[in-house]
């Protein structure tokens, strides 16, 4: 048995393949020292914001209640390239329910966590990620991934929160470590709140916010994406 | 697929015309292809002339700037603001007709052109408001007054009554005789049934009229004796009509034939059937109250009774007029005139009834908005009494007399419908019920020693005018008011004050300012946020250029566009908010039988609300030029 063989008895799911696939391409076209950043454009780009509703903090105990996502290309969000998923659960927690509105076996169709995985990842693809504390959306999504005995996501992420944070300016160093939640961030741009705690209605946020804070990142027109990527 | 934002989208649009006449589904439908679009400030979304793009835009939030060149400048044709639609391809044109930028943060909704104007087509409603809307393409921030009625324009009713297309209507109880018929017989039965006009027939066809006219005709000519029957007097000339015949048609015929009675017959000709007579009266009636009617009454009435019957009347007229979207200026003129007779006969009335002759010459007095002729609805009575000056020992006597007559004055103005004044500003106070020399003394203390406090005070009293009484005395004392204010520059300067005290009434935020208490919380007060300043600026900057004579605000505003050019367009359109604004106070009055001061902002539709919020552009403007002409940030 070779060192770099995987064991041959487990087949993945297709979509799973596929979803690898895409990255494979994606990198052999870059090349071997390119990056897969490069030569891409701020407004062409598809980004993808991204939002889940969970039962708790704990990404490895809690499950997800729903994602939802839209997609921004040019500073457009498009309501028809969106995806709203809500998920069967196992586990529920009645005191979560308050915050996010989903009540268990609500009125909504709902799909179990298989499915959502499977749709999530084929709506995603090989875009770039952005959300709100992005972190704890991509752990839950590799929780659910794991349960499924798949690997992690392989998505560029962009956090909100990051991202406004080099809008201030290092003179401001308290602010610089401070913690924005969605809603002071949504203040702090102006941003009207509606939706809050429904992951699409976050995802819709957080899409604004974004566009928002590369307007103001981009004012001279020449931001690419790759920067958006530079550590402060 | 549950789809949250779709649903959003869908419960913003359903607010706004031409989404409201969708169905549902359809609204829902089109909404889950919408996408969220966000533009700073200045960033442009299509420009003249470039091809229309397949998809059309709705303001969700913050406003956009529509403009195109005109000659040599860039002209604003709109200004869109929350759910306002643009962008549509709604002529043959392949090209956008203006440019769109934004006027400030926006986030616009778009929607795909084509599903759009496939519901469009098939939706009635819809069509009809894009046609519409588009069609005036002469929306310009100030002069936007029509924009909300543009609907109604279409509809074929209210232009008919305008025009007196509509069916006249006549009297179908004819009373007729035959030729043979004695001349007195005739007369006793005009007399009798009391009308002015007998049809002459033989079996029921129409040989000839005869009217008063005739009849004083023969009395003229000695045709009277008993042996004279109708048919030497009568005319032989029947002129007639068809039964379907209009208002105006029928006007138009009395008048080419210089008669008083049209002859209504089956087919027109004088060789069939009489079915009806129409008079000059009932032209009269179908135009309405004419207000000459209306005057005429009101002289006429005998008890103040009538005369709140009369000013009912009057009131259903103005509802007529401003349905009919009679420019607000001469709907002004009528009813100042109307209320003028009114106030004469109510004094006349109260004249009547006092034991004596009044003891010496004495002026009524109509103050504020009564003293401004812009009233048109009840309001408070504000009003005052000037006497010629006594010898002192009678002053107590003549005052005494006065005092009686402002109250006779007031109780009857307010059985008519005029409240009470809160602030007790009325003849019947004695404060106000003075002598000549009285009130100039009381106008000079006001002026050379202006507090704040006063301000609300002389702020009505300088808006006087005389509705019953001398002359000389109103002239005199207005000669003295002017002769004192061209000494004191500090009135000005609080009067200036006074004027800024409420400041342009939408915030930061583009909302309205409500009040935030009282009985009225979260209404708007459009007499005191937005009418107000633009009074008491009125008031101030003719008074600084002793401008007399002229009390109106929208006329004072346009003489003092005249008088200031570089100014001229800030007070032109500030004379136009005026009348809009009042326009708008009237209609909401009419609606809501009060005195159309308070508006809940939920009653009003999203163009109602638009055409407000554009009334309150000069406002600030107007300000400014006060607070730097008046300097009045150095006044305590």
């Amino acid at each position: 048995m070779g060192l770099f063989t995987t064991s041959p008895q487990r087949s993945f799911p297709p979509f799973w393949t596929q979803y690898l696939a895409a990255f494979a391409r994606e990198k052999s076209q870059a090349g071997f020292l390119g990056s897969t950043l490069d030569g891409k454009k701020l407004d062409t780009t598809r980004f993808v914001v991204f939002d889940t509703e969970t039962t708790g903090l704990h990404y490895k105990e809690d499950r997800i209640l729903s994602i939802g996502a839209v997609t921004v290309i040019n500073n457009e969000i498009s309501i028809a390239q969106s995806l709203e998923l809500y998920l069967k659960q196992d586990i529920y927690k009645p005191e979560s329910a308050k915050i996010h509105g989903i009540l268990r076996n609500g009125s909504y169709e709902q799909v179990n966590e298989q499915e959502a995985i499977e749709k999530c990842l084929e709506f995603i693809g090989t875009n770039i990620l952005i959300g709100h504390h992005i972190g704890f959306d991509v752990a839950v999504i590799n929780a659910a991934l794991k349960r499924a005995q798949l690997g992690k996501l392989k998505n560029r992420v962009l956090d909100t929160e990051t991202l406004y944070k080099r809008l201030v300016h290092p003179i401001n160093r308290s602010l610089q470590e401070k913690r924005y939640t969605l809603d002071e961030l949504a203040e702090a741009l102006k941003i009207p709140l509606h939706d809050r705690h429904t992951s699409a209605g976050d995802a819709l946020i957080t899409a604004i916010a974004f566009i928002k804070i590369v307007k103001r990142l981009n004012s001279d027109g020449s931001l690419t994406v790759k920067q958006l990527f530079r550590k402060n | 697929m549950q789809n949250t934002i779709a649903q959003r989208i869908y419960d913003f649009l359903k607010q706004f015309p031409p989404f409201q006449f969708m169905a549902e589904s359809d609204l829902l439908d089109i909404c889950s292809q919408a996408s969220v679009l966000y533009l700073d400030k200045d960033e442009v979304i299509f420009k003249r002339d470039q091809a229309y793009g397949d998809r059309f835009y709705i303001v969700q939030q913050g406003a956009i700037k529509l403009t195109r060149p005109s000659k040599d400048v860039i002209k604003v044709v709109d200004i869109c603001d929350e759910g306002d639609l643009f962008g549509l391809k709604v002529t043959s044109t392949d090209t956008y007709r203006t440019t769109a930028t934004a006027n400030e943060e926006t986030i616009l909704y778009t929607l795909p052109m084509e599903e759009f104007s496939a519901f469009a087509k098939a939706n009635k409603a819809i069509s009809n408001y894009l046609i519409a809307s588009f069609a005036s393409n002469i929306k310009d921030p100030y002069t936007l007054q029509q924009s909300g009625s543009l609907l109604n324009t279409y509809e074929p009713e209210r232009s008919a009554h305008l025009l007196g297309l509509e069916q006249a209507r006549y009297s179908t109880a004819i009373i007729t005789c035959s030729p043979k018929t004695s001349i007195q017989e005739a007369a006793r039965l005009m007399q009798q049934h009391r009308i002015g006009c007998l049809v002459i027939t033989t079996d029921s066809i129409p040989v000839g009229v005869l009217t008063n006219r005739e009849l004083r005709n023969a009395i003229a000519n000695n045709i009277i004796s008993s042996d004279h029957v109708v048919h030497d007097a009568m005319i032989t000339q029947v002129v007639c009509a068809v039964p379907k015949v209009t208002v105006a048609q029928a006007q138009l015929i009395l008048l080419k034939n210089g008669i008083s009675h049209l002859i209504i017959t089956e087919d027109g000709t004088a060789s069939t059937k009489v079915v009806g007579v129409l008079s000059k009266h009932d032209i009269v009636v179908a135009y309405g109250n004419s207000p000459a009617e209306l005057v005429k009454e009101i002289k006429r009435a005998k008890k103040t009774k009538m005369l709140r019957f009369t000013w009912e009347k009057a009131t259903l007229l103005l509802e007529r007029y401003l349905d009919q979207n009679l420019p607000i200026s001469h709907i002004l003129n009528i009813f100042s005139e109307l209320k003028d007779a009114l106030m004469q006969r109510t004094m006349e009335l109260s004249l009547s009834k006092m034991a004596h002759n009044p003891p010496v010459p004495f002026t009524w007095l109509a103050l504020g908005s009564q003293g401004r002729e812009e009233q048109l609805l009840y309001t408070d009575q504000d009003n005052a009494l000037i006497y010629e000056d006594v010898s002192p020992e009678n002053n107590e006597a003549t005052k005494g007399y006065f005092l009686h007559l402002a109250n006779r004055m007031n109780k009857r103005l307010h059985k008519i419908g005029y409240d009470y004044c809160p602030a007790d500003m009325m003849g019947s106070n004695p404060l106000y019920c003075l002598s000549l020399s009285e009130w100039k003394a009381q106008f000079s203390t006001w002026i050379k020693d202006p507090s704040p406090e006063s301000m609300l005070l002389s702020g009505i009293f300088f808006d006087y005018r005389m509705v019953y009484g001398t002359q000389e005395l109103v002239g005199e004392l207005t000669a003295s008011i002017y002769d004192q204010l061209s000494t004191s520059s500090v009135f000005f300067r609080f009067m200036a004050k006074d004027a800024l005290k409420n400041p342009p009434p939408v915030s930061f935020f583009r909302n309205f300012l409500v009040e935030s208490d009282g009985a009225h919380k979260d209404e708007f007060d459009i007499k005191n946020r937005a009418m107000a300043p633009l009074i008491s600026g009125a008031r101030v900057l003719s008074l600084y250029h002793n401008l007399r004579n002229i009390n109106h605000t929208s006329e004072r505003f346009e003489k003092l566009a005249e008088l200031e050019p570089q100014n001229k367009e800030l007070f032109e359109s500030c004379a136009y908010a005026f009348k809009a604004l009042l326009k708008f106070r009237v209609k909401q009055g009419l609606r809501n039988d009060d005195s159309g001061r308070f508006i809940k902002l939920a009653d009003l539709s999203k163009e109602e609300r638009l055409k407000l919020k554009r009334c309150f552009k000069p406002l600030r403007d107007l300000q400014e030029v006060l607070r730097v002409r008046f300097q009045t940030q150095n006044l305590s």
